[in-house]
């Protein structure tokens, strides 16, 4: 096995030009196990450890009106966690439930786009978030792919070969996140099943994401745009008043419609579709709580959504 | 050659004299495994050695129709490869029954199987060539179940079976059936037509794993004198040595073991797992030969606990008056015996319960199937009828309008008790005095206002929460429950074993200061041995420094640290060497310095303290050192318990057990009646351990028992495919222990109700906290919910969408 060590990004693209077999090496976290059990054996590792860019975080694009995070794709979860929790709630929530403090001190969210596999902890809140991932290749720069597009089978995604993950995009939020994971256990658990919503005041819109429910991570659409509907209908992002409790229930519905589980060793499809609903149920509140009681004040206010409507 | 890396003989120095029994005196080796300094069995090293594989069957159940190694061999690195054809003698080994293979011959009969062996100079190459190796299986239908083992055309697992239970057992897929019966039938029908309320249900309790974090490792190294010394962690070097030594064709003195690091053990240590393969291929090779299993390879490395399916039945009076149980409880033992006919005989005996029950129809019986093999776990049968037994109690005081506690109170057994095999006993028995203690306990404080508030927008931490850091609740769908739950184990081998132990001890001046060596092979595998031995003998001998020696196959056996005995057995062992020690340095005394003082020749007896001789009121009449003289005294002596009897084959009457142990536990937890996840908020004990001769560890070994019974009611199971018997989850991502988070705040309330039969009083600590902790967390979660819930582990599917508002 070949073990590639580049000192620069730059030399990151062409080792990964000239080597498109070489699997990416950041924390580790995954792929180790994978290769310690021989589940896997690459012909050749890009170690990305030394670049030190890929674990730097900034604030950009306040001029355009849309500020963002550019996570880069080794900073590890325990600083998403420490740092981020502030612009970025529903992945520093995500961030949290990531295995143990070990494992969120060398795992970074580089490493569970480029695995793709549909209980990685990031990707709800990555989907609910609308965040961008920011691929790059040699021969070609950058290319941003929004989320909604990133993951396209069981642990496949839009990936050429000679690409690599630089960073992810992710929005500042403009309204209330939440993450919510469901596991056996109290801690250090991989998820069952997880759902993330995010509320987008600003553009009058409300994303979601499921994890470990379908063979990709995977939003609820339907849930999304009747969510949307029922707040623009009521002027509810104005008047922040109590949500109906039939649209909470239709809302919850329609994410556990969303999702398509099967049963395997961590839980059946049908308690995965139950929890889907109860957690649907339960962040909605939580984020709409939030929302009405002004503690979104701090994110941009919700009049665009009036133009929306 | 440089040396093997062995181990060293650990000094116990106390900090003060005072440091004998009843002290918490700390561990040596736990700063050590704190601080990741510990040398641990799978860190052995020896120059020039090789790694050992094992290649495993996939299939449950097959025939293998041929084995070719031809691409295996090939490979450079590759030193070795074995298969059935290349083992030198014995070719089948086992606990109490020899049947298992070293390697498969013509069929594998469990998903793990052992097929061939690979010794290579890289432990990658070693694993690599295994897979090389073709194997020709001819798959064969699986049996799963009692219904497939003794239906009508069961194939069975071990034609042809011949052993000590096969002419008794109903069927040959059972390996070993035990009825218990007390009372006449007469009687016995009296007693179901008087009961005023009856309750009867069926419990599956699932496969536990002892999930302990040291894998199976070891070191075999080949001697000039064509034997071989192994350097392995186990839980019996003894028992080892006398299963090894016919399959490698040496005579016992030429098979030498020493005890290495051990990573935790709970029984599954007890098989041999690597030892044999390591030492084939070492003296095959003439090599050292290291093996070391990953997770992985563990979980089908070592047997687990036993399944069971449980039905049970109790009558009582409306007074709360037991007067009948009936019970039946199906073990199963996977493909190989292992000790599946001793926990039978744990599962029938203490199958009613420490109830004192006048009429009892119980059986036990473990079955012979293509399942994982499963054997000893702490616990040990034990376990599964508690889970049954309790469970049974909360519903029977629910149909009588009873206090759970006071129900259990009015039945429980006592001091003088007959249990349902006729045994008496004749120890104290505070079974109501514990359920009193647990139940007098404060409750742990509910939130301020509940958790309404919290879900209310509140702060709150999550991680106090069910689900915990995965944030799956703010409050809502909490409730909280209140269980209860006692057990009664058995200390020691039962059903007429003589499990003695043997303890060396050397008491010699070194520098003009006493100094006691005490040799024993007793496994310390975390039970905290290396800290009382030295207590006792600072105790017995009144010398401050006492030394451990490494455990090995040099002394004779300590029998196996299981079945809580170590401490009674071979704590047992140093305390009667020892005394055979005072006895010849007060021989030397009286011979050499009678003239000094007349307390010597008086009759008056004698104490050791401080390195002194003593008169019994405490005044020094000689220092220890010049008592000694120059020759040191060195004494090796045997300690037996009392014995015991078989039970009868038909009846299980006898006194089949040395000594019971009793513990009870209060849980509370709080429910996520919604997603049916839990979080235990405390779990509390009361437990009779006689004599605590280490209070610190024995809070320990109850906390660790708690937690362990806390991992099977809500998480810990190794999942076999239902039509195939295949492990399905074999790895910490999805076979789940208990995390700190998991882990509530565990107060422990200790009695001290001293055992006349035992050393110092005491009773066996480790197991019975594991009985009664798994029930009283279901206990809990049953007066939280609503829900009979009869199975454990309990999976979050079994509550959410099943609670009424």
């Amino acid at each position: 096995m070949d073990f590639l060590r580049p000192a620069t990004w730059d030399e990151a693209l062409a080792a990964k030009a000239g080597r498109p077999d070489a699997v990416p090496l950041s924390g580790g976290t995954d792929i180790m196990v994978e290769i310690n059990f021989d589940h896997r054996r690459p012909d050749a590792l890009l170690d990305l450890n030394r670049i030190a860019d890929l674990r730097e975080h900034t604030r950009e694009g306040d001029g355009s009106g849309a500020p963002y995070i550019r996570v880069g794709a080794a900073v590890p979860y325990s600083t998403i966690v420490e740092h981020l929790h502030g612009p970025l709630p529903a992945l520093a929530l995500a961030s949290h439930t990531v295995a143990s403090p070990q494992i969120r001190n060398r795992g970074g969210v580089g490493g569970n786009l480029g695995t793709a596999s549909p209980a990685g902890d990031a990707h709800p809140a990555l989907l609910a978030a609308d965040a961008v991932v920011e691929a790059e290749s040699a021969e070609r720069g950058v290319r941003l792919v929004p989320i909604d597009d990133f993951y396209t089978g069981v642990k496949r995604n839009c990936l050429a070969p000679d690409e690599l993950i630089r960073a992810v995009r992710v929005p500042v939020a403009d309204g209330p996140q939440q993450f919510s994971k469901v596991g056996t256990r109290n801690a250090m658990v991989i998820a069952v099943c997880a759902f993330s919503v995010a509320l987008h005041p600003r553009s009058g819109r409300v994303r979601t994401g499921i994890g470990s429910a379908a063979p990709t991570p995977v939003r609820a659409r339907a849930a999304e745009d009747f969510l949307a509907g029922v707040l623009a209908e009521e002027r509810a992002w104005q008047r922040r008043g109590a949500l109906p409790p039939s649209a909470v229930r239709e809302f919850a519905d329609l994410v556990s419609g969303a999702a398509s589980p099967i049963d395997d060793v961590r839980g059946t499809g049908d308690y995965r579709r139950h929890a889907l609903r109860v957690m649907a149920r339960r962040t909605l509140a939580w984020v709409w709580d939030e929302y009405r009681d002004g503690h979104g004040d701090g994110y941009e206010d919700g009049e665009g959504a009036g133009a929306c409507a | 050659m440089t040396a093997t890396r062995c181990p060293e003989p650990t000094p116990t120095h106390a900090a003060a004299s005072s440091a004998g029994i009843g002290a918490s005196t700390l561990r040596p080796d736990g700063i050590l495994k704190v601080t990741g300094e510990f040398a641990y069995s799978s860190d052995l090293w020896h120059e020039d050695m090789l790694w050992g594989h094992t290649l495993r069957s996939p299939h449950a159940h097959a025939e293998i129709r041929g084995i070719d190694v031809t691409e295996a061999v090939r490979m450079p690195g590759v030193h070795a490869v074995l298969t059935h054809d290349d083992l030198p003698a014995a070719t089948h080994y086992g606990l109490e029954f020899a049947d298992q293979p070293v390697l498969a011959k013509d069929r594998v009969r469990f998903h793990g199987e052992p097929v061939a062996f690979v010794a290579a100079d890289h432990p990658e190459t070693a694993r690599r060539a295994a897979a090389k190796i073709k194997v020709a299986y001819a798959p064969l239908p699986p049996v799963t179940d009692e219904a497939s083992a003794t239906g009508p055309d069961a194939v069975l697992i071990h034609p042809g079976r011949h052993d000590h239970r096969s002419d008794a057992v109903p069927h040959p897929n059972i390996v070993h059936h035990q009825p218990v019966i007390r009372g006449d039938d007469g009687a016995w029908a009296a007693a179901k037509a008087r009961a005023d309320v009856v309750v009867a249900a069926d419990y599956e309790v699932g496969m536990q794993d002892q999930a302990f974090l040291g894998p199976e490792s070891g070191l075999a190294v080949p001697a000039e004198d064509g034997g071989i010394d192994l350097y392995i962690a186990t839980q019996w070097l003894h028992v080892d040595r006398q299963q090894l030594a016919p399959v490698l064709g040496l005579p016992e003195e030429k098979v030498r073991l020493t005890l290495s690091g051990v990573g935790g053990a709970f029984g599954a240590r007890e098989d041999m797992s690597m030892q044999a393969p390591a030492c084939l291929l070492a003296m095959h090779t003439g090599r050292p030969v290291k093996m070391v299993y990953n997770r992985y390879e563990s979980f089908f490395g070592h047997v687990h606990r036993h399944p069971a399916k449980l039905h049970y039945e109790h009558g009582a009076t409306k007074d709360g008056e037991i007067l009948y149980v009936e019970y039946r409880i199906v073990l199963d033992g996977g493909a190989y015996a292992s000790s599946s006919a001793s926990v039978v005989g744990n599962a029938a005996s203490l199958g009613a319960g420490p109830y004192d029950i006048p009429h009892v129809r119980g059986e036990a019986l473990a079955l012979y199937t293509n399942n994982p093999p499963c054997g000893a776990m702490r616990g040990f049968g034990a376990v599964q009828a508690c889970f049954a037994y309790e469970a049974q109690l909360d519903k029977l005081a629910a149909k009588l309008g009873m206090d759970r506690v006071e129900l259990r109170r009015r039945n429980a057994v006592g001091e003088g008790s007959l249990m349902p095999t006729g045994q008496e006993i004749d120890q104290p028995a505070p079974v109501a005095e514990l359920l009193r203690r647990v139940k007098a306990l404060p409750l742990p404080p509910e939130r301020d206002g509940g958790w309404g508030r919290a879900a209310a927008g509140e702060d709150v931490d999550v991680r106090s929460l069910p689900g915990g850091l995965s944030n799956t609740s703010h409050g809502e769908g909490i409730r909280r429950g209140v269980g209860y739950a006692v057990g009664i184990k058995n200390v020691g081998y039962s059903e007429g074993f003589d499990d003695y132990s043997t303890a060396k001890v050397r008491l010699e001046a070194v520098a003009g200061e006493p100094v006691v060596l005490v040799h024993t092979a007793m496994a310390e595998v975390g039970q905290g041995g290396v800290t009382v031995h030295a207590q006792i003998a600072r105790t017995e001998l009144g010398v401050d420094r006492v030394t451990i020696h490494p455990a090995d196959t040099q002394v004779g056996s300590a029998g196996s640290t299981s079945a809580c005995r170590q401490t009674y057995m071979t704590g047992g062992a140093v305390k009667h060497t020892c005394e055979l020690v005072r006895e010849e340095l007060l021989r030397r005394g009286r011979e050499r310095l009678a003239h000094r003082h007349p307390a010597w020749l008086a009759g008056v007896e004698l104490v050791l303290e401080s390195g002194k001789v003593c008169t019994h009121d405490g005044e020094p009449i000689a220092d220890l050192v010049e008592v000694l003289g120059e020759e040191p005294i060195e004494i090796e002596a045997e300690f037996h318990h009392r014995p015991t009897e078989p039970f009868h084959p038909r009846t299980g009457q006898g006194a089949g057990h040395v000594q019971y142990s009793f513990c009870a536990h209060r849980a509370v937890v709080e429910v996520d009646t919604d997603l049916g996840l839990v979080k235990v908020v405390e779990l509390a004990a009361a437990q009779d351990v006689g004599k605590a001769l280490n209070p610190l560890s024995v809070v320990g070994q109850i906390h660790g028992g708690s937690t362990q019974g806390l991992g099977l009611a809500l998480m810990e199971e190794i999942q076999v495919s239902a039509d195939g018997a295949l492990i399905r989850n074999p790895s910490f991502t999805d076979y789940l222990i208990p995390t700190i988070l998991d882990t509530p705040p565990m107060p422990v309330d200790i009695l001290e109700l001293a055992d006349g039969n035992a050393p110092y009083g005491l009773r066996g600590v480790g197991e019975a906290p594991t009985l009664s902790s798994t029930p009283a967390v279901m206990s809990a979660i049953r007066d939280a919910t609503g829900l009979a819930l009869d199975r454990v582990p309990l999976r979050p599917e079994h509550i959410a969408g099943h609670v009424s508002g």
